[in-house]
C-alpha cells in the first residue's frame, strides 16, 4: 500500500516537474512512453566527444539541426511541435544546468548536393557542436544518383567534422504508403555506409518508425488530415533522439554532477 | 555439361536441342523471388535470396533469359537466317514494350487512387512524389519512352534495350563467340570507367545500367552456345569448386554483418573501404562473381538429368518458369495487389505470409493455365509441333 501511494506521490512530482519544463503550459497528453524504443536501435560503438567536452567544460550544448520536409510539420505550431523544437525541450529536462541551444535550417525539397552548399554559412552562424543531419528523402524524390548522393553527404560529414563538431546522420521516414512509389532502400544504405566510414552517429528513423508500426505503437497506414499523429511521432523521434545524445556523449554522467 | 551437341555444319558452334528443365526450374524460383521482394516489409522477404549474398533473382533471372534466348534465337538465326530470327527477336521486345506500358498503367491507377485517399501531416515531404501527376502529358510521355519507370518496373525496359541489341550480338556469338563474349566485357568495363548509362526521367539514370547487365545476359547466350561446355572443365575441377563455395562463405558472411550491427566490426576497414559500394546499378564485380560462384555450385549438385526435376513438388516453379514474361508482369500486378491489401486491412505477418503464399498459387494456377491454352493450340513447350518458347527472352507468343 505504502508503495502504491509512493508511485502515486512520485508520479504527481514528475507531473509537476513536467509541467514546470515544459513553461508551465498545460499538456492535452501524457508524454508517449509507450513509443520507447529498444536501446539496440541507439546503441552505438561511436560517441559524441564534441558534444561531452562542450557540455562538461562549458555546460553548454549549441546543436544544429539541418533537413528537408520531414524536419518540420506543416501548419501554424508547426515549428513548435516538430522533433527539433521537441529535442531542445527534451534536453533541457534532461540536462539541468546546461545551457541548450538548437537552431533549426529546414530547406524543404533540398537535396543533399544544395544543403551542402549552405554549410559553411550554418557552421560560422551556429558553431555548433553537434549537427544532426536530416537528408536522403528529397534525394530519393528528386531521382539523384546514389553515387551523387553519397559523394555529397561524404563531402558535408567531412566538412562539419572539420569544423569540430559531432555529426548525427537522420535517414528517412518509414512511409509505407509511398513505399510502392518510392523507393528509398538504396539512399538508407547509403547513409548507413558514409556514416559508417566517417565515424558519424547514424539515427535510423527508417528502422524506428517501422518498428512503432510493427509493434502497433502508431498505425502509420493511418489517413488522417489531423497534426495529432505528427506530433505526436515527432515528440517520439525527439526522445529517441535525445537518449541517444545522452548515451553516445556518456552524459549521464555530467548530469549527475551539474545537479549534485 | 549444359549442352547437347547437335549434328549440324561444323563450323557452327554446337546449340543445345533440349530444353533444360533446370533453367526453367531457377527462373521459376527467380520469379517467386522477384515477387517476394516487390511486396515491401513482407516478412517473406528473409527467405529470399539477397539476404544470404550479393546477387540477387535479377541476375539468375537475366542470365537464364539470355540463355534461353540464345537457345530459341541461335537455331531460328541458324536454320532459317539473320532477317529472320531478327524478326522474331525484335517482335518479342514490342510484346515486352506493350507489357510494361500495361502494368504502367496499373501503377498509374495505384498512384492515383493513394493520391485521392491518402492524407497525413506526418508525410506532407513523401507526398510530393505525386506531383508528377499533376503533369500526367509529361508522365506519360516520359513513361512511353522508358525514362519515366517507377519503383520496381525496370527490369521490362532492361530487357526490351537487351533485345533490341541482341541481333548483332548474336549473329557475332554464331561466328566469334569468344570474341563476342570479350566485346560485352569491353562495353561493361568502359560503361564503368566512363559512367555509361541512359538517361532516366525526372532525374538519374537507370536502375539497372544497361551497358553494364548485358554481360550477364551476353553470358547466358555465350553458355547456351557451347561456353558451357568450354567450361565444363573448369567445373569439374575441385580448385574452382572450393573457390566458389568458399567465396560464397565469405559474402554470407559479410550480409550477415549489414543485419547483425555488432558483427560489422571484424570486418577490417580496407576491405570495407575496397569492397562498398556494392553497386547494383552497374552490376557491380562482387555481385557478377557471386551469381557465377551460385551458378558453377547449383551445376555441379543439380545435373541436367537429376531425377527431382521430374518430381511433382517442382512442377510449380518449373511451370512458371516456362511462361516467364506473362508470370513476371502478373508477379508485378500482384505484388501492387498485396501491398494494396496490407495498407488497407492489416499488415501482420499472418497476413503477409497469407498474401505471397496466394500470390504464388495465383502465379501458378496462372502459368498452367497458359500451358493449357498453348497445349489446345499446339504450342505446347513439350511439344515438338513447333519451336520451343523462351518465353520472356525469346519464342513466339
Amino acid at each position: 500500500m505504502r508503495f502504491v501511494v509512493a508511485i502515486f506521490a512520485a508520479s504527481a512530482l514528475a507531473g509537476l516537474a513536467l509541467a514546470a519544463a515544459s513553461g508551465g503550459a498545460a499538456r492535452a497528453d501524457p508524454p508517449p512512453e509507450e513509443c520507447d524504443v529498444p536501446q539496440s536501435f541507439l546503441e552505438s560503438d561511436i560517441e559524441l566527444p564534441r558534444v561531452t567536452a562542450e557540455v562538461k567544460t562549458k555546460h553548454r550544448l549549441d546543436i544544429s539541426v539541418i533537413g528537408t520536409g520531414s524536419s518540420s510539420i506543416a501548419g501554424p505550431d508547426g515549428t513548435r511541435l516538430a522533433y527539433p523544437a521537441q529535442l531542445e525541450e527534451a534536453l533541457k529536462s534532461k540536462l539541468t544546468g546546461v545551457e541548450i541551444k538548437l537552431t533549426a535550417h529546414v530547406q524543404p525539397r533540398a537535396t543533399t548536393a544544395a544543403m551542402v552548399q549552405g554549410l559553411v554559412k550554418i557552421l560560422a552562424d551556429d558553431k555548433p557542436s553537434l549537427v544532426i543531419w536530416q537528408a536522403g528523402t528529397s534525394d530519393a524524390l528528386s531521382g539523384i544518383e546514389p553515387e551523387d548522393f553519397r559523394n555529397s553527404l561524404d563531402q558535408g560529414v567531412a566538412q562539419i567534422q572539420a569544423a569540430d563538431a559531432d555529426v548525427i546522420l537522420m535517414n528517412m521516414q518509414y512511409s509505407p504508403r509511398t513505399e510502392s512509389m518510392l523507393d528509398v532502400s538504396t539512399y538508407a544504405d547509403v547513409m548507413r555506409w558514409v556514416a559508417q566510414q566517417r565515424s558519424a552517429l547514424l539515427f535510423d528513423r527508417l528502422a524506428i518508425m517501422h518498428y512503432w508500426n510493427d509493434a502497433g505503437t502508431f498505425d502509420l497506414y493511418t489517413a488522417t488530415k489531423k497534426y495529432d499523429m505528427a506530433r505526436r511521432v515527432h515528440e517520439c523521434i525527439a526522445r529517441a533522439l535525445a537518449s541517444q545524445i545522452i548515451n553516445s556523449a556518456h552524459l549521464d554522467a555530467v548530469r549527475m554532477q551539474t545537479t549534485r | 555439361m549444359l549442352v547437347t551437341p547437335i549434328a549440324t555444319a561444323p563450323a557452327l558452334p554446337v546449340i543445345a536441342t533440349e530444353r533444360d528443365l533446370r533453367l526453367d526450374l531457377f527462373r521459376g524460383v527467380a520469379l517467386w523471388l522477384i515477387f517476394l521482394d516487390h511486396i515491401p516489409g513482407n516478412i517473406l522477404n528473409w527467405f529470399t535470396i539477397r539476404n544470404y549474398g550479393f546477387s540477387d533473382a535479377t541476375e539468375i533471372f537475366i542470365f537464364i533469359s539470355g540463355y534461353t534466348a540464345a537457345f530459341v534465337y541461335g537455331r531460328a538465326m541458324h536454320e532459317r537466317g539473320l532477317v529472320i530470327a531478327s524478326a522474331r527477336i525484335l517482335r518479342r521486345a514490342w510484346q515486352i514494350y506493350v507489357a510494361h506500358i500495361f502494368l504502367f498503367t496499373i501503377f498509374m491507377a495505384e498512384i492515383a487512387y493513394v493520391a485521392a485517399t491518402f492524407d497525413n501531416p506526418l508525410y506532407a515531404e513523401e507526398m510530393n512524389i505525386l506531383d508528377f501527376l499533376k503533369q500526367p502529358d509529361v508522365t506519360i510521355f516520359q513513361a512511353l519512352l522508358l525514362k519515366f519507370k517507377p519503383v520496381n518496373m525496370d527490369v521490362l525496359p532492361l530487357y526490351i534495350v537487351l533485345l533490341l541489341l541482341f541481333p548483332p550480338m548474336l549473329w557475332m556469338l554464331l561466328r566469334q563467340p569468344g570474341f563476342a563474349l570479350a566485346g560485352s566485357a569491353l562495353v561493361y568495363v568502359l560503361a564503368w570507367n566512363f559512367d555509361w548509362n541512359l538517361p532516366a526521367y525526372p532525374n538519374g539514370v537507370w536502375f539497372f545500367n544497361p551497358f553494364a547487365w548485358q554481360l550477364l545476359f551476353v553470358f547466358g547466350a555465350w553458355c547456351a552456345l557451347g561456353g558451357a561446355q568450354r567450361l565444363s572443365y573448369l567445373l569439374r575441377s575441385r580448385y574452382v569448386m572450393a573457390l566458389a563455395i568458399g567465396y560464397l562463405i565469405f559474402a554470407f558472411a559479410i550480409t550477415l554483418t549489414w543485419y547483425i550491427e555488432p558483427l560489422a566490426r571484424f570486418v577490417p576497414q580496407w576491405l570495407s573501404d575496397w569492397m562498398y559500394p556494392i553497386d547494383k546499378t552497374n552490376l557491380d564485380v562482387l555481385r557478377f562473381a557471386h551469381f557465377l560462384a551460385l551458378a558453377a555450385v547449383t551445376v555441379r549438385f543439380i545435373p541436367r538429368d537429376w531425377p527431382g526435376l521430374k518430381s511433382p513438388f517442382l512442377q510449380p516453379a518449373i511451370v512458371c518458369g516456362q511462361h516467364s514474361l506473362e508470370i513476371f508482369c502478373l508477379g508485378v500486378f500482384l505484388a501492387f495487389a498485396g501491398q494494396f491489401i496490407i495498407s488497407e486491412w492489416s499488415g501482420g505477418p499472418v497476413v503477409q505470409s497469407l498474401i505471397s503464399l496466394a500470390g504464388i498459387l495465383i502465379m501458378v494456377a496462372t502459368a498452367k493455365l497458359i500451358s493449357w491454352y498453348k497445349y489446345i493450340e499446339g504450342r505446347s513447350p513439350t511439344s515438338r509441333v513447333k519451336t520451343p518458347d523462351a518465353d520472356l527472352a525469346g519464342g513466339g507468343a
